[in-house]
């Protein structure tokens, strides 16, 4: 079947089987590698895009479903000129990220959580990013980065 | 992981999603959000041929409000249940136990219709559904009819819902800001509960219910009675496992779910003031 979808403000149009789920139309279709594949179950989070602005893990949708909608992976959020998402740069900041396989998806999850509420509290911020595991462990700095930008983004 | 093939068709009313099922047959499936049904296709363990996205069906995705009873399109998303304020000045505990469902993904997709058409016993929603007396509104070939909650959840992901009929509406009678409190017990603060119990006061009586104690979503009708004749929290807590029949598995023993549902009931009991 023939789908369309914008994506980073790109239109892409592909063959796909049914069956191909959003995550590797956009890594193998779109060749956008930034958004991994990490437990394949929708419980780890590192496959999460932005559908129409939402959080969404990308594992667990059908590109057919997106059919239409306004995506955004890790590399739709840097500006054209390459400066960094406050998000991202909050991130590098912060030492957000230890091995980083899991921070396309925190930064993204982060992102559409910020969106949805402007001022987290701590407590906030780790119950919003529950979907999103970081093997590493590194959630604390984590945590404070999401912290640090949405302090940023208020001002 | 990649599910087995399948023809896709997405329809654009319900009418036109319930004529598509007919055409198909049994081996055809409804997918709203997908939450409960993509991750059973990757693993194969479902193998519908042919998939009806009822996803984008706007017409189904409300919260009305007609004297006492809040009315719940099927595709509502738990996010939406999350954030409207109709339903928590008149649903409140609905809401609260939107809010819990999976994470904040999952919630931007995932669909009350789905959660109760899936029938999982690990599930929130259809416990509280169930706590709430509501009805599931159903529309098929032959048109509407009202299927009560009790009588809903038949088995392990089997619902009275035929292959061929469409979960419409949910409706509760508004419970207010009545007292709740539901208890999820986890290990990872995503996952499904482990055990589950949620507490609803009302004027004339509490309503009890349970997750994943048995093959369906269960009422603690034991605590119930209980209640309704005068026993303290701790006695009625004491019974919250009669009558049930928890499985066994790598997060719970049989004898540890008994356990958890005794102490979670408890504290639901105590919280829901």
């Amino acid at each position: 079947m023939r789908i369309a979808m914008t994506i980073n403000g790109r239109r892409e149009e592909h063959d796909v089987e049914p069956r191909t789920l959003l995550v590797h139309f956009v890594r193998e279709a779109c060749v956008l590698t930034g958004t991994k594949v990490g437990c394949d179950t929708s419980s780890c989070g590192a496959c999460t895009v932005l559908v129409d602005g939402e959080s969404v893990k990308s594992c667990t949708m059908l590109a057919a479903q997106a059919d239409g909608a306004a995506i955004t992976t890790i590399e739709g959020l840097a500006a054209a000129d390459g400066t960094l998402h406050p998000m991202q740069a909050a991130f590098q900041e912060n030492h957000g990220l230890q091995c980083g396989f899991c921070t396309a998806g925190m930064v993204m999850a982060s992102v559409s959580l910020i969106e949805e509420q402007p001022s987290p509290t701590e407590r906030d911020v780790r119950l919003g990013l529950e979907g999103n595991l970081c093997r590493c462990t590194g959630y604390h700095n984590i945590v404070k980065s999401v912290l640090v930008a949405a302090e940023a983004a208020r001002q | 992981m990649i599910p087995a093939p399948f023809d896709y068709i997405r329809a654009g009313s319900a009418d036109e999603a319930l004529a598509l099922i007919t055409e198909h047959g049994d081996e055809a499936k409804f997918i709203a959000g997908g939450m409960s049904l993509l991750p059973l296709m990757k693993l194969r363990l479902a193998t519908p041929t042919v998939i009806v996205d009822v996803g984008r069906l706007r017409e189904l995705s409300y919260v009305r409000v007609d004297g006492g009873t809040v009315a719940i399109g099927a595709l509502t998303r738990h996010r939406d249940l999350e954030t409207d304020a109709l339903l928590g000045e008149h649903c409140g505990v609905l809401q609260a136990v939107a809010a819990q469902v999976g994470d904040n993904q999952v919630r931007h997709r995932g669909t009350i219709g789905g959660s109760v058409a899936h029938g999982d016993p690990a599930s929130d929603l259809p416990a509280a559904l169930l706590a709430l007396d509501a009805e599931f509104v159903v529309r098929g070939p032959g048109g509407e009819r009202t299927i009560p909650s009790s009588e809903f959840f038949l088995g392990f992901l089997e619902t009275a819902l035929a292959p061929d009929e469409l979960l419409v509406e949910v409706r509760v009678a508004a419970t207010g800001r009545n007292g709740f409190s539901y208890q999820k017990f986890n290990r990872r603060a995503q996952d499904w509960a482990i055990v589950g119990a949620l507490a609803v006061r009302g004027i004339t009586a509490t309503r009890v219910a349970l997750v994943n104690m048995g093959s369906t979503p269960l009422r603690a009708s034991a605590v119930e009675q209980a209640l309704a004749s005068g026993a303290s929290v701790a006695d009625a807590a004491a019974q919250a496992d009669a009558g049930t029949e928890p499985v066994g598995d790598l997060n719970a023993s049989v004898e540890y779910r008994r356990h958890l549902a005794r102490v979670l009931v408890r504290r639901a009991l105590e919280a829901a003031v």
